[in-house]
């Protein structure tokens, strides 16, 4: 990697205005993406401000019926959490679906939306879930939030400090892994919520996470496995690589849609 | 079983070296320092082809910590070689291969992506990185061909002067005109067309080395990640011209796997040797996983068109092979002979096949080279093979274990028409307890359980036969090697009656520091602790040609039978001046030399320290000491032989294949330790399952590699595969001592068209390529769907 200095703030509004203050700085939350990144010389930034040991950005609380997730939280944390576990089971699943046992205890949620790779997992459920993401500065719902691959609403010198997920109908989450990288190649969150079915969709899209409002539709008109029968994602808007072309990746977001579905109940 | 025993021939012993390497006590070449080494890094070429118009370092030199950088130029005013190829094959017309010239640093033309343009050396390795990015190479970007079937292309881009149309040579091997008469009889033909998947061999230890010159000495020392130190040594000083073998040591020490990718001399090694001397301090280089997959030599990689002619009651009389094999853009180290000898040699499987002719073009094209990997040519010839004969079975409605059985060899030994001469072997009882294990005959109910869960189930047999104990000397140079293919033993015993066995074979993950030690435990009669096994230093081992090719035990361990032979034979002669008896009345069992018929005897540390102090023996008819050497050149290969039965399923949503059954039966004839054996099968097995469903090295249409790292190349995880079965028959092997035929690559070979012979049956069709991934059978179950929908 390229030479760079190193910060490491005890205070949010510090590691802030460092963001503000310094050269060319860059986050380092987990750094899943960013270590590989700088060790392939694909990043060079000035300074690394590592937010590891600002205490209030990690830890799990519940004020009423929202559940609060401190952005520096580690995926291991989440999976194992009795809160997650009473107030969202299925994000409590999808946490231990995430990479690896290294990567879930280094890999955190706030680096993981920030970051808003498209095949990744917590992009999924913040979607499904309507998450609020809290920012230094304002709040964020989640689907103003993802802009597209790997980018958001974030401002350059923007913090998240915790995401917020409302209390949610029965959810769950299922996911086709990248055979080689473990990402998804089709992950499918599914909530049944009192104002309908949503479906959101990772490491599907071009454009990053997206809810499938035609299996929506399908699913709140009747919530069944074989509601999703007659429809299908359109191949052309699915990413197409080595690992599968746009229609195989359709065929495993419907396939995940319905496992999801089934694993709810109808 | 415990360390300070006798260990029987035969007994699953603990390995020795295990607890060294599981408490982190390995000593690989990484782990190595040595006083002030620099750190070398590589500029590779990011183009698929290209000419170097011209490489300025001026700036790279000035920046902070860089001891030097050097080129091509300056290996070739210090007189270096290029590397070599250490196996000269001729073509159909008699004309020696076409081999293009392959410099360790380039000199005026890239012809791969990784390609070594300059090495820079550094106080670390984060300057060298620094200061490679400032290097300015001038290229002149050249089209480039990286598709095996466009290579040979008129008017396409050449790669070597010397090899127009980019073709190296082209080979034959058999009976062509007999072949021809047995289709003009045929009453059925069997045509396929394969594809053999190119691999990456994804050693867990990458490759690294360190060169260290004493100019005190005028001597070096390199320490790499080799699978044949001396074999080393001698390509560095007889060809690339480094300094004489009295000049050079090489130490080969922990390795951590190589599966064929570490007997090659590589560029990197070669530089850092050199480049020890060129600037005065010792030089480490560390390869990253990413060089490692841009650069160690490849594996495969064959386009193959095979036609089986059958008579009306499905014997086999001639089989006919074209294939064109990827050799990447140089010639590797044994590269030429793995698709001509090690590969169209076992065309004949396990059958008795009157006639096979097999033309075999081996062509350039700009990707990294392709060499040995696992099994090397065996695996091409027996996927080929076993799906022919499985397609055959289906096309005339037999059942394929009736198919095989129908054509196996039943009488030793038999001359096949393709060079090998099969010593021993029961195919049958291989086949019949494979069979029974699998419960074949209970398959049909098992797939008709599975369709009412929507599974796809499959069975698929491999019946295969691989040449091991490479190998006879005078035969392999007869078919071009360079080198002959003996062992070197060296037993040394010790005053005090332990043992040190000095072996030329190198231990990289096979357990030879145990299985060895266990053979001389058992022969000598002294606990398995007290013997130890030396290997990878030449300035300790005198001569070897190293661990490949499934030779270790075959030939390796009968060298040291060899030398266990002369060290009882001269341990008898003591014994009998120290008990005063003759020679003749000397016994050895257990340990003990006795007077035969008395009650007189001394153990074995009791004669070799008489052997030693020689106080008792007249040193002027017996010298002092015990200490025996031996060259052990096999008569024949070895031809380990088995079946295999892969049972699984198909998630027709999905296409994702979940193997859901394993039964290995093998003879590999003597067996020194079964838990060695049963977990090189079981390594075995998982590489071949990854050839066949999960692993594939992609280039583009421009030769850039996009299999760059495990994001997008597959290896096989646990998860991934059952409990395997493991069964054994055994035929000893008639040629070695021991009766051993070898190991180490059957799972490897068997494996491949085991899975996609399951895949076929399970998919009702014969068109299924390797790696057989989700996306591929999802679309393959897809066409089924609508081909039964029109039925």
């Amino acid at each position: 990697m390229y030479a760079f200095d190193y910060q490491r703030p005890s205070f949010s509004q510090d590691a802030v205005s460092m963001m503000r203050s310094l050269e060319e700085p860059k986050l380092l939350a987990g750094g899943q993406t960013l270590l590989p990144t700088l060790k392939q010389r694909l990043a060079q930034p000035g300074t690394l401000v590592d937010l590891s040991r600002i205490p209030d950005l990690s830890g799990i609380s519940v004020a009423g019926d929202v559940l609060r997730i401190g952005a520096m939280t580690r995926h291991a944390e989440v999976a194992t959490s009795d809160l997650v576990h009473a107030h969202s089971p299925a994000l409590a699943e999808l946490a231990g679906m995430i990479g690896d046992p290294a990567v879930r205890n280094r890999g955190t949620i706030g680096g993981s939306l920030a970051n808003n790779d498209p095949s990744a997992d917590y992009p999924a459920a913040a979607l499904a879930l309507g998450a609020t993401l809290v920012t230094d500065r304002r709040r964020l719902a989640a689907s103003d939030f993802f802009r597209g691959l790997f980018e958001t609403a974030l401002e350059e010198d923007e913090l998240i400090l915790a995401v917020e997920f409302p209390k949610s109908g029965p959810a769950a989450y299922r996911k086709f892994r990248n055979p080689a990288s473990r990402y998804a190649m089709a992950g499918v969150f599914v909530v049944r919520g009192a104002d309908g079915v949503r479906v959101a969709v990772t490491g599907v899209g071009q454009e990053g996470v997206f809810r499938w409002k035609e299996a929506e539709a399908a699913l709140t008109a009747r919530f069944a496995p074989d509601a999703l029968e007659g429809i299908a994602l359109d191949p052309h808007t699915a990413m197409s690589d080595l690992h599968g072309d746009g229609a195989y990746r359709a065929q495993l977001t419907k396939v995940m849609a319905r496992r999801a579905v089934e694993a709810i109940g109808g | 079983m415990n360390a300070s025993v006798v260990t029987p021939i035969g007994a699953p012993v603990r390995r020795k070296e295990d607890h060294r390497f599981i408490t982190g006590k390995g000593r690989y070449t990484d782990d190595l320092s040595r006083p002030g080494q620099a750190h070398a890094y590589f500029l590779r070429s990011p183009y698929a082809h290209a000419r170097i118009r011209a490489i300025d370092t001026s700036a790279a030199i000035d920046m902070p910590g860089v001891v030097a950088v050097l080129t091509g130029k300056d290996l070739a005013q210090d007189g270096l070689g290029g590397l070599i190829c250490g196996w000269m094959i001729h073509s159909k017309d008699g004309s020696p291969m076409n081999a293009g010239a392959h410099p360790a640093l380039a000199l005026d033309t890239v012809r791969y992506v990784g390609d070594h343009v300059a090495v820079i050396i550094a106080e670390t390795l984060n300057a060298a990185k620094d200061a490679a990015a400032a290097v300015v190479v001038d290229y002149e970007i050249l089209p480039a061909v990286a598709d095996l079937a466009q290579a040979q292309a008129e008017g396409g881009p050449v790669i070597h002067d010397v090899a127009p149309r980019n073709t190296v040579f082209e080979w034959e091997l058999g009976d062509k005109a007999g072949t021809e008469a047995a289709f003009a009889r045929a009453a059925h033909v069997t045509a396929i067309d394969i594809v053999n998947n190119r691999l990456a061999p994804n050693p867990m230890e990458p490759r690294a080395a360190i060169g260290d010159y004493d100019a005190g000495d005028d001597a070096f020392t390199l320490w790499t990640t080799s699978q044949n130190p001396h074999v080393a040594r001698l390509v560095l000083s007889a060809f690339v011209g480094l300094a004489p073998e009295n000049k050079l040591r090489v130490i080969a020490p922990d390795v951590g796997g190589g599966f064929g990718s570490k007997i090659f001399i590589y560029a990197e090694e070669t530089v850092c040797a050199w480049a020890s001397k060129r600037v005065g301090r010792p030089v480490k280089w560390t390869c990253e996983r990413g060089e490692a997959f841009l650069c160690d030599a490849h594996g495969r990689d064959h386009i193959t068109r095979g036609e089986l002619a059958l008579d009306g009651e499905g014997r086999i009389l001639g089989f006919r092979v074209k294939t064109t094999a990827n050799m990447g853009a140089y010639l590797s180290t044994f590269s030429s002979c793995v698709p001509t000898y090690l590969y169209a040699t076992l065309l004949s499987g396990q059958y008795a096949i009157p006639a096979i002719y097999c033309e075999v073009d081996a062509v350039y094209t700009n990707t990294a080279p392709v060499d040995a990997y696992r099994g090397a040519g065996r695996p091409e010839a027996t996927f080929l093979v076993e799906r022919i004969i499985d397609k055959a079975a289906r096309e005339l409605g037999m059942d394929p274990a009736e198919m095989r059985r129908r054509n196996f060899v039943t009488a030793f030994p038999h001359q096949t028409p393709v060079i090998m001469c099969y010593d021993a072997g029961d195919y049958g009882a291989s086949l019949d307890k494979a069979l029974a294990l699998a419960d074949y005959t209970g398959f049909p109910a098992r797939k008709a359980e599975a369709e009412r869960r929507g599974r796809l189930r499959g069975i698929g047999l491999s019946a295969y036969i691989e040449a091991c104990g490479i190998a006879p000397s005078a035969a392999v140079g007869s078919l071009g090697a360079g080198v002959g293919l003996w062992e070197s033993a060296e037993v040394r015993v010790n005053p005090t009656g332990n043992v040190e066995v000095l072996t030329g074979s190198h231990s990289h993950g096979q357990g030879h520091e145990t299985t060895f030690a266990q053979l001389v435990s058992a022969r000598l009669g002294i606990p398995i602790d007290q013997v130890s096994v030396v290997h990878g230093d030449t300035d300790k081992v005198q001569f070897g040609m190293g661990t490949y090719g499934s030779r270790s035990g075959a030939v390796g361990m009968s060298a040291i039978v060899k030398a266990l032979d002369k060290v009882e034979a001269k341990a008898k002669k003591i014994a009998a001046h120290v008990l005063e008896a003759s020679e003749g009345d000397i016994e050895f069992k257990d340990g003990r030399f006795t007077v035969a018929g008395t009650d007189r005897g001394l153990a074995f540390a009791e004669v070799a320290l008489n052997a030693y102090v020689a106080h008792k023996f007249p040193t002027s008819e017996i010298e002092p000491g015990l200490k025996e050497g031996a060259f052990y050149d096999p008569s024949n290969f070895t031809f380990p032989a088995g079946c295999h039965v892969c049972e699984l399923e198909v998630d027709p949503e999905t296409g994702v294949t979940q193997i859901v059954n394993w039964v290995a039966v093998d003879d590999f004839g003597t067996v020194i330790n079964p838990m060695i054996v049963e977990g090189q099968v079981h390594g075995g097995i998982a590489q071949g399952v990854g050839q066949a469903l999960m692993e594939r090295v992609a280039y583009d249409n421009d030769g850039q590699l996009v299999t760059g790292s495990y994001m997008d190349y597959q290896m096989p995880r646990a998860e991934d595969l059952p409990s395997f079965t493991l069964g054994l028959t055994e035929t000893r092997c008639p040629s070695n001592p021991l009766g051993m035929k070898g190991c180490g690559e059957a799972g490897a070979i068997a494996a491949p068209p085991a899975v996609i012979n399951a895949l076929t049956d399970a998919l009702g069709t014969q068109d299924i390529s390797m790696p057989a991934t989700p996306a591929k059978l999802w679309a393959v179950a897809q066409a089924r769907v609508t081909r039964r929908a029109a039925e």
